[in-house]
């Protein structure tokens, strides 16, 4: 079999006496939806947070094609192919709808120490921010300041930053988060079609988004991954139903 | 809607561009009114603009509070002055000397500051620059704390001659010109949208693969070394260097003249340290006490005019922000017609503040207004 896009060896992150990752091992195959549920408090954040770099582990490695990533720095593993979209909706608010886009392009189109051609104007980093836009359906909102669009359309520009970066592994940290069910609904379609494209990993609350797109599972409680398996499995399974899905489930 | 990275709107650079012919034409105005003092003031002021357009670089737009930006002008001014007392006065030396001073300074100081955010980067880049003022406190061989005369002025090679003072004054224009120019192009650039993104969202900025501390650093040395420009032309108008010119409160005044005239916009440092000198210079001249008068008004603008002067303009306010110039201008005038007798002016300026007042009063009543309104649907 092919190796893994990442994997994740023996992760550990403690918080003083708090064990917040505990002893972690993840597997992401090349082109899957791989979620990863568990109930508030089980590390589901921090994880993400050592994946992409923000924090340092205290112990075990992360792999991600075949390279050691563990002590890279945040904007190394951006350029390797790893994007992540925040929890709490992260962008620029004070750039329009398609400035925020461009700037995403633009970190991936060599350095920026260029002092003195008009960025707005460079049709290089339009030209793909405004393709970008169109795939995820904000083309309309291109050249409305960011801190004046809704819930589910700053949701849908935070899909569409990480998106710009061209990514191998995309890092999806709760995206419906607060979404009504019509936002989620469309969020779902969105992810859906670009799956199989982008290898993503998704944490997420809402559990007819994860069965909806989910190809595989793994349940996280208190930090450790107590169960993996393809959707069914892990409905079936008594110690996740147990830990998190509820009985009646 | 266009973004706030452009020229915010049309006033603010209509507004600006004025402001630069007005000051461009200085040395008319001082020969109409036979008045000489009238250059000095204003060569200061220019000098002073030069650098909070540096420093707004870093503050307006990259969200950097440096704390210690007179530190630069005082290594660009000690330059001059040593090589100057060294028998060095070529231009050619003493000035790529002076600025690569600077940018080193500024590049030891971002190294060590740049590591930390907030009140930490302030009183980092305090600390530091109070270690540079010290340096000039202690360098007994230049004057130490007493300072040193220069005398004789930068020589450029015959090009110009800077012992004129128009000659001088029209340099230190051209560079503040070029200087807001440079500024234009680099804020624009793909390097000012990383500095303006980093100020706005750093952690995203990182997650989106850019290196924000590189970017920040040689913004911070950009800052300085125009900075350095300042303390150049500075130590040259004087004739005179001494730690004074890099204490913290010359730090200080520059965040002010930032601030009031409107941060991460290209003309408002402009704006704010024409205002400030001037109000400077004219509540000086009635009072000694003057900073008493001087700090309500600082407040007032901070309480009232979010954005400062330029954001006044942005927010369709122009009417008042016109007024308040006016009404500056008007001051100056009867300063400058009544010069020992403060009785006129101190009713202009009742007068103004009279009208601020109003102005704040009927904006309040219309607010009240609006919320209640709304309180009605609600």
């Amino acid at each position: 079999m092919l190796e893994p896009v990442l994997k994740v060896e023996g992760l550990v992150k403690r918080f003083g006496g708090l064990v917040a990752t505990d002893n972690l091992n993840l597997d992401i195959r090349e082109g899957e939806v791989h979620a990863v549920i568990g109930p508030n408090g089980a590390g589901k954040t921090t994880m993400i947070s050592q994946l992409i770099g923000e924090l340092r582990p205290d112990a075990g490695s992360i792999r991600f094609l075949g390279q050691d990533i563990t002590h890279l720095p945040v904007h190394a593993r951006s350029h390797l192919g790893i994007a992540r979209s925040f929890q709490i909706t992260s962008i620029f608010l004070n750039f329009t709808t398609l400035e925020n886009i461009m700037l995403a392009v633009q970190a991936h189109d060599g350095h920026s120490f260029r002092f003195w051609k008009d960025a707005r104007s460079d049709p290089r980093l339009r030209e793909p921010a405004m393709a970008a836009l169109e795939q995820v359906g904000l083309a309309h909102r291109a050249e409305t300041v960011a801190s004046v669009l809704s819930h589910g359309e700053h949701r849908q520009l935070e899909i569409a930053m990480a998106l710009a970066t061209r990514p191998k592994l995309l890092l999806l940290d709760e995206p419906m988060a607060g979404m009504g069910p019509e936002d989620s609904a469309r969020m779902v379609t969105m992810l859906s079609q670009i799956k199989g494209s982008i290898t993503m990993l998704l944490i997420e609350h809402d559990m007819d988004a994860v069965f909806a797109l989910a190809d595989r599972i793994t349940v996280l409680v208190y930090g450790r991954g107590i169960a993996t398996g393809e959707p069914d499995e892990i409905r079936r399974n008594e110690q996740v139903r147990q830990a998190y899905l509820g009985d009646e489930a | 809607m266009s973004s706030l990275l452009r020229l915010k709107s049309p006033i603010t650079t209509i507004a600006g561009s004025i402001l630069l012919v007005l000051l461009g034409l200085v040395p008319v105005f001082a020969m109409l009114l036979d008045d000489p003092f009238m250059l000095t003031l204003f060569t200061r002021i220019v000098i002073m603009a030069i650098a909070a357009v540096s420093l707004n670089l870093i503050l307006g737009y990259g969200g950097m509070v440096s704390f210690g930006h007179a530190a630069y002008i005082g290594v660009g001014g000690y330059a001059i002055g040593i090589l100057a007392h060294h028998g060095i006065t070529e231009a050619w030396i003493q000035w790529p000397v002076a600025l690569i001073g600077s940018a080193l300074v500024a590049l030891l100081i971002g190294l060590l500051s740049l590591r930390t955010k907030g009140i930490f980067f302030i009183m980092l880049t305090l600390a530091l620059a109070q270690l540079v003022y010290y340096l000039g406190n202690g360098a007994y061989a230049y004057g130490g704390d007493d300072g040193l005369t220069i005398l004789q002025r930068t020589d450029l090679g015959g090009l110009l001659d800077l012992n004129d003072k128009e000659t001088l004054y029209y340099l230190c224009w051209v560079l503040l010109v070029i200087v807001l120019w440079l500024t234009y192009r680099v804020v624009n650039s793909r390097f000012g949208m990383v500095l303006q993104g980093a100020k706005s969202n750093d952690r995203r900025m990182a997650t989106l693969g850019f290196p924000v501390f590189r970017y920040r650093l040689t913004a911070f040395v950009i800052s300085g070394t125009i900075c350095g420009l300042a303390g150049i032309l500075t130590a040259t108008y004087t004739d005179f260097i001494s730690p004074a010119m890099m204490h913290w409160t010359r730090s200080g005044d520059l965040i002010v003249m930032v601030v009031l005239g409107g941060m991460g916009s290209l003309f408002g440092p402009l704006f704010g340290a024409v205002t400030f000198l001037m109000l400077e210079e004219i509540l000086s001249s009635w009072t000694e006490y003057w900073k008493i008068v001087f700090g309500p008004i600082l407040l007032l603008v901070v309480l009232f005019a979010r954005g400062g002067i330029d954001g006044a303009m942005v927010r369709g306010a122009a009417g008042y922000a016109l007024t308040g110039l006016i009404t500056l201008f008007l001051i100056y005038v009867v300063h400058y017609l009544w010069y020992d007798d403060w009785i006129p002016a101190a009713v202009v300026l009742a007068g103004a503040a009279a009208a601020i007042l109003a102005i704040w009063y009927r904006q309040r009543r219309e607010a009240v207004a609006i919320a209640s309104a709304g309180g009605d649907h609600a």
